[in-house]
């Protein structure tokens, strides 16, 4: 055997070995995309309850008026509607560009994994806003967002780990700062995913 | 130079069953159908080699039923990974001295 056939033959079976248990056709684009959907979302959010009248320097104000709260309530569905419709479109482009299948094992096993704290934090969260704890919302849809992120982040790439458990410690802090949870959310939901997008797009997509 | 051969596995000669083996050695099962996806293997061709590494007990079988379909999934035995590591080690090997 030549040296170059032993090569090709470690470097064949390693990537096999990473194609089979990970899955990495995720998008970077659609971190970034999510990231300013969120971002516009949240200076949506923002009017929607300060109107023009409020500064960062008032913060004294929870939001009780309950058609607000509904209207917050859709913003954010919409968002999140946006970003999972924009990140199924982008990763299946990208799965069937790299010829692979989109539904494998490992992309299974990924959204099982994400779909256990996931599930539970939204139900979680819907309970508290139904009982009217709406302080909980930032903290809570951040941490269980980043437990998602570290639980799936074994599927994919590794870098996801990071995504989530930074995810955690701003939902930690969120629940510090009662308050300034839009603030808190913006960086967690709509930064954190720009800048994480553009490092997998740089690394992986290109 | 021989006692880097000496290692080479001949259950791992063909270039499928090498890839199988990575494959189970990565999970923890994998089932047929994906298996094929994945080396782009003919259900023939796939079997024989499957069958071959399960008469080396490299591989456990395992047929359960997902609705009506029948479906078998496998997993690399301890002896299997033992092998494929020393198979790997014994290309390592081969590697070193022709340095």
């Amino acid at each position: 055997m030549q040296e170059e056939d032993i090569y090709s033959e470690l470097n064949s079976i390693r990537n096999l070995m990473e194609r089979s248990a990970k899955f990495i056709s995720l998008s970077g684009l659609s971190g970034i995309l999510a990231g300013i959907y969120a971002l516009v979302g949240a200076a949506l959010g923002y009017y929607l309850v300060y109107g023009n009248s409020g500064g960062l320097d008032y913060r004294d104000y929870y939001v009780n008026d309950q058609a607000i709260i509904w209207q917050l309530f859709i913003v954010a569905i919409v968002v999140l509607a946006l970003s999972l419709g924009t990140g199924i479109f982008l990763t299946v482009r990208k799965a069937k560009h790299k010829g692979e299948k989109v539904w494998n094992p490992s992309s299974r096993k990924l959204l099982v994994n994400m779909a256990i704290p996931l599930f539970t934090g939204g139900i979680l969260v819907l309970i508290m806003l139904i009982r009217g704890y709406y302080g909980i919302i930032a903290p809570a849809t951040l941490i269980f967002y980043g437990l998602a992120l570290v639980a799936g982040s074994h599927y994919t790439f590794t870098d996801v780990k990071w995504l989530g458990i930074y995810e955690i410690v701003l939902g930690l802090f969120a629940a510090c700062f009662p308050g300034f949870g839009i603030v808190f959310w913006t960086i967690g939901f709509g930064v954190l995913h720009i800048i994480y997008g553009s490092i997998m797009h740089y690394r992986y997509d290109r | 130079m021989k006692s880097a051969l000496d290692n080479f596995d001949k259950a791992f000669e063909n270039r499928i069953r090498l890839q199988i083996m990575s494959v189970l050695v990565a999970n923890e099962n994998y089932d047929f159908n994906s298996l094929k996806e994945l080396l782009n293997a003919t259900d023939g061709n796939l079997a024989s080699h499957l069958k071959a590494l399960e008469k080396e007990e490299y591989i456990s079988v395992h047929k359960s039923f997902l609705g009506r379909k029948p479906n078998t999934t496998y997993a690399a035995s301890d002896t299997g990974r033992k092998a494929f590591k020393m198979h790997l080690q014994a290309l390592e090997n081969l590697i070193k001295q022709q340095k």
